[in-house]
């Protein structure tokens, strides 16, 4: 199983976030409209946030077991999260963020500049964040996540801030991570076409 | 220039008591700025009230307050002088003291405010690369927060070198050892036909406080990361 997650956490005096899922291999979709909780799902399975109950596995590990006192540190989980706004470091230039979480990868599957021609991002190597598209900062934060040797991947709407040529673009770069990679992948959205163009196994919420 | 060496001297020492004032105020201003920006804990309020106690207390009080403390029979004093053979009374060192605790509320405020203006999401994706509390303290609050604490440093110094009632009264006017630039100005003040060399010391001091001013302005609105603001 890729992910198995059943947590429950009160977000607020009248709201609860509660799910529970297990999924195959390949991509999964977290499925459900805006302000469902799907982005504190994924903050649970990343260690971000910390569950009031329940557990995370992830192809057979567990990351966090309310029952058996297992709440590993979020550094030590290996999520690569995407977040829905790239979230680049202001400060660092590209390659900088891209090399950020590269002392983790202890069997770099790929070297930083095979993965810039992946990701099609080689030329933005020595540009700043703040100077890139939404589609460009987009792709180095996917880059930057699977650069840090993830197990994993936590996709948090990663086209929802583009406009639509990007979106293609990103999409079919996100098709190749998925298919090339063999990575489990939770891919949060509220968007019924990306969904069915994705993912292999949907997950309803809200 | 237009300045007599004995004047150097006082700018000299008044450069040297400063920077030696902010350098060794920075790391406990810092960790009190991000304490107060970050920590939540009960008497935060009497914390950051204290902070700023300098502030609105007559800084001859807060000079008081430094003669016993580290006066040479005061609690921290004595054991300075009895540990390390160091004597802050009437010596340059006291000096910086005093300025470095006038300076710290300035300072203290500065640094929080860019530490506020930390986005903490950030510190969050540097965790989910792998990175512990302590490099993503060093590697993304410090560097975002850097030109606030930078900003913070300048306008420390800049009220180091306008110190005047704290340290009059802990170290006295002692020329050559603890005579500041507003010392010295208030010392030229009471002999008669002095005008000139008050002119002079005046000029010189409004130079380099308008000098730290527009820095400590430059810094914090070259916030590399686009973020921070104004500090006064």
């Amino acid at each position: 199983m890729s992910f198995d997650v059943d947590v429950r956490r009160r977000m607020g005096p009248n709201t609860e976030v509660a799910i529970g899922f297990a999924t195959g291999p390949g991509l999964t979709a977290l499925f459900g409209p805006s302000g469902a909780g799907k982005t504190s799902v994924l903050g649970m399975i990343a260690g971000l946030i910390r569950p009031d109950a329940g557990h995370v596995r992830v192809a057979g590990e567990t990351l966090f077991d309310l029952d058996a006192a297992i709440d590993m540190p979020c550094a030590r989980r290996a999520a690569g999260y995407v977040f829905q706004d790239a979230r680049l470091f202001p400060h660092l230039r590209v390659r900088a963020n891209l090399r950020y979480g590269q002392r983790r990868a202890t069997t770099p599957a790929m070297s930083l500049e095979a993965m810039a021609a992946f990701l099609g991002i080689d030329h933005l190597l020595d540009r700043w964040p703040r100077t890139l598209s939404g589609g460009e900062a987009q792709r180095v934060a996917i880059g930057r996540a699977l650069l840090s040797g993830p197990r994993f991947l936590l996709m948090d709407e990663p086209l929802a801030s583009l406009d639509t040529a990007r979106r293609g673009e990103v999409m079919i770069l996100i098709e190749r991570v998925r298919d090339q990679l063999g990575l489990p992948i939770l891919y949060v959205s509220h968007d019924r076409g990306e969904v069915d163009r994705l993912a292999g196994t949907v997950v309803e919420m809200g | 220039m237009f300045l007599s060496a004995d004047e150097w001297q006082i700018v000299d020492l008044s450069l040297k008591v400063s920077g030696c004032a902010v350098v060794f105020t920075l790391p406990p201003a810092f960790a009190l700025a991000y304490l107060l920006a970050r920590g939540r804990f009960p008497g935060k309020i009497l914390l950051d009230a204290l902070v700023h106690l300098p502030l609105v207390l007559p800084p001859v009080v807060t000079g008081w307050l430094l003669l016993i403390g580290f006066g040479q029979r005061g609690p921290i004093g004595s054991r300075l002088h009895e540990w390390f053979g160091l004597t802050l009374i009437f010596r340059w060192t006291g000096a910086a003291l005093a300025a470095g605790v006038m300076a710290l509320p300035l300072m203290v405020r500065a640094m929080r405010l860019s530490i506020e203006a930390v986005d903490r999401r950030l510190e969050g994706a540097a965790r989910t690369l792998g990175a512990s509390g302590w490099r993503v303290f060093w590697t993304i609050t410090v560097p975002l927060a850097l030109p606030g604490v930078l900003a913070g440093l300048v306008l420390g110094f800049a009220r180091s070198i306008g110190e005047f009632g704290a340290t009059i009264t802990f170290v006295s006017n002692i020329p050559g050892e603890t005579e500041t630039l507003p010392i010295a100005i208030y010392a030229a003040l009471q002999v008669p036909g002095s005008d000139a060399i008050v002119t002079r010391l005046a000029v010189t001091s409004v130079i380099l406080s308008l000098g730290a001013l527009v820095l400590s302005e430059v810094l914090s609105r070259r916030a590399g990361a686009g973020q921070g603001g104004h500090v006064l």
